[in-house]
């Protein structure tokens, strides 16, 4: 049952996804793309099972270094993109 | 209420933040905000994650975080505009590495009897995150010029790729027969994985890259939702969704705009196809003052950069030549197409740097039908996105491809370091045009130049 109700959730978003992007305007695009990065870092949240375990030294090693590699994601991919973000200005912001 | 039972309310919220964040950068009004929200939703669901009750012990994760984060705060204050798609092709490979790692570590732990599915979940998590991890490796290398970057083709390729596919395929159901953290299949198909993605990426070209990043975006939000399934995390498998859809999304779009097919990015050298018509003809160039006495008296100008202007560093001379031409009284804008550059949207980023406004940057459907009112089109550094043979000579190995119209301008100027053909090796019959003036040099000198005229 939880294998449907996985897939469930995967097939709403996959379309949800696929709705909001497809109005993401040419200009955006690198933004876009640096911002998926960051929240493709989400994976976080599954390193933390592994790396926060005792009973297993392999899968904490392992889990700890999916950690370093997805808050890489995170931080450096909200970072970049908020100061690719901060650089769009408009006529109004740029000529005052 | 159970400490789960909070972190997964917590879960909800986080994915309808990301929802909400996402649809803000829809506009480059609200992007900034967008970006804030989706960086809130991230930190619900990282605290959420922290404080379930598996996690016991806390000493790897602070160090794996801390180590994390200082590399991305540096990368990411660090690097330069111009070196984006470099930047953004490492984040795209630290993803698949994650996730590869965290479905390699859910075989450890502990739950003695894995399941078919899971086995499965596991194999595609670190398949897609293998091939993202080193596909992206080698995206870098080829964006950064530290390999070659153009398409490397060799006899037996196919054949060799076949067999890849065929080991992984063969690995990974002996592997799901019998799932074991200890079973040789899974080393094989680590190995299998991580070689799989060199051999993706080395047959594609340069010009080829805003492709290739587009799908290594895409892959590293799927290897993300196979990672999810592994472990039974729903904001994993909502998060990877999203950031798989849009991939594919802006792949498709940089497909369109090359007028190819995925399948013929993904699996043909270039130039290996038609040859096209020799281009014959008399080049006609011009001197940086007399392109200031036809600049200064037109009064529609428009900018169509490319690659060439991100090498030159061109962006920011580029926008002061903007800015004066508009204090004389001229329309100025500039029009970008799909491809230009080597990513989705790089020279956007460019020019905004620059500080140009997001309103005088037009999309080639926007400026096409008004090209013919232009007085003056400016080619910096650009060559196949303003192909004519694109439009013309069906034998072209670009045709078919949609171009800016700039030969219906009605004076290009064609910024150029010298006559050598573009990164496709397509001859550009634009610079034999009757309305074309070439200015050979460095595109920043030449513009600095016309702009020491002014003054």
């Amino acid at each position: 049952m939880e294998i449907v109700f996985l897939t469930f959730i995967l097939v709403l978003s996959v379309f949800l996804g696929f709705e909001l992007i497809s109005k993401v305007p040419a200009t955006l695009h690198t933004p876009l793309m640096s911002g998926a990065n960051a929240i493709s870092g989400i994976t976080l949240a599954g390193a933390f099972l592994a790396a926060g375990t005792t009973s297993n030294e392999m899968a904490s090693w392992l889990g700890g270094a999916a950690v370093a590699f997805a808050t890489v994601n995170v931080v450096g991919g909200y970072l970049v993109t908020d100061r690719m973000l901060s650089m769009f200005k408009s006529k109004r912001s740029t000529q005052s | 209420m159970s400490i789960d039972l909070i972190a997964n309310l917590a879960y909800i919220l986080a994915a309808a933040l990301f929802i909400f964040g996402l649809k803000m950068l829809g506009s480059p009004a609200t992007a900034k905000r967008g970006n804030l929200l989706s960086s809130t939703a991230m930190l619900i669901a990282v605290v959420s994650g922290l404080i379930s009750a598996d996690v016991v012990s806390y000493e790897i994760i602070v160090g794996g975080m801390l180590v994390g984060g200082v590399v991305g705060a540096l990368a990411a204050r660090l690097v330069a505009m111009t070196s984006m798609p470099e930047m953004v092709a490492l984040f795209n490979g630290s993803g698949g590495a994650s996730s590869l790692l965290v479905g390699w570590a859910t075989l450890y732990l502990g739950t003695s009897d894995t399941t078919t599915f899971t086995a499965a979940t596991i194999v595609l998590a670190i398949l897609i995150g293998g091939l993202t991890f080193t596909g992206s490796l080698i995206a870098y290398g080829k964006l950064s010029e530290r390999i070659n970057s153009a398409a490397v083709v060799f006899p037996m390729q196919r054949f060799l790729n076949a067999a890849i596919l065929l080991g992984i395929v063969t690995c990974a159901v002996m592997f799901c027969l019998e799932p074991s953290a200890t079973s040789p299949y899974l080393y094989a198909l680590l190995g299998l994985a991580l070689v799989l993605g060199v051999m993706a990426v080395i047959p594609i070209g340069g010009a080829d890259m805003p492709v290739v990043i587009s799908l290594l975006n895409s892959y590293s939000g799927i290897a993300a939702c196979a990672a999810g399934f592994a472990v039974g995390n729903n904001i994993l498998i909502v998060a990877g969704a999203l950031v798989g859809a849009s991939g594919i999304i802006l792949t498709n779009i940089m497909c369109k705009a090359m007028n190819r097919s995925l399948t013929n990015v993904l699996f043909s050298g270039f130039g290996a196809v038609k040859s096209a018509k020799a281009v014959e003809g008399e080049v006609k160039p011009v001197s940086v003052e007399d392109a200031y006495y036809i600049l200064e008296a037109a009064s529609n100008v428009c900018f169509v950069p490319g690659y060439g202007m991100a090498v030159a560093q061109a962006q920011h001379v580029v926008k002061e030549l903007g800015k004066i031409l508009e204090a004389n009284g001229c329309e100025v804008s500039y029009a970008i197409h799909p491809v230009a550059g080597r990513m989705p949207g790089h020279m956007n980023v460019l020019l905004a740097e620059a500080d140009v406004p997001y309103e005088q940057l037009v999309e080639m459907d926007d400026i096409n039908p008004r090209i013919e009112n232009v007085d003056v089109a400016i080619v910096i550094g650009a060559n196949d996105v303003v192909n004519p043979s694109a439009r013309e000579d069906s034998d072209s190995p670009i045709y078919g491809m949609p171009i800016i119209n700039v030969d219906q301008a009605r004076t290009v100027f064609v910024l150029k370091r010298s006559m050598a053909s573009g990164f496709s090796g397509v001859d550009n019959p634009l610079f034999f045009g009757e309305n074309t003036r070439m200015l050979f040099g460095d595109a920043k000198e030449s513009i600095s130049g016309v702009i020491g005229e002014f003054g």
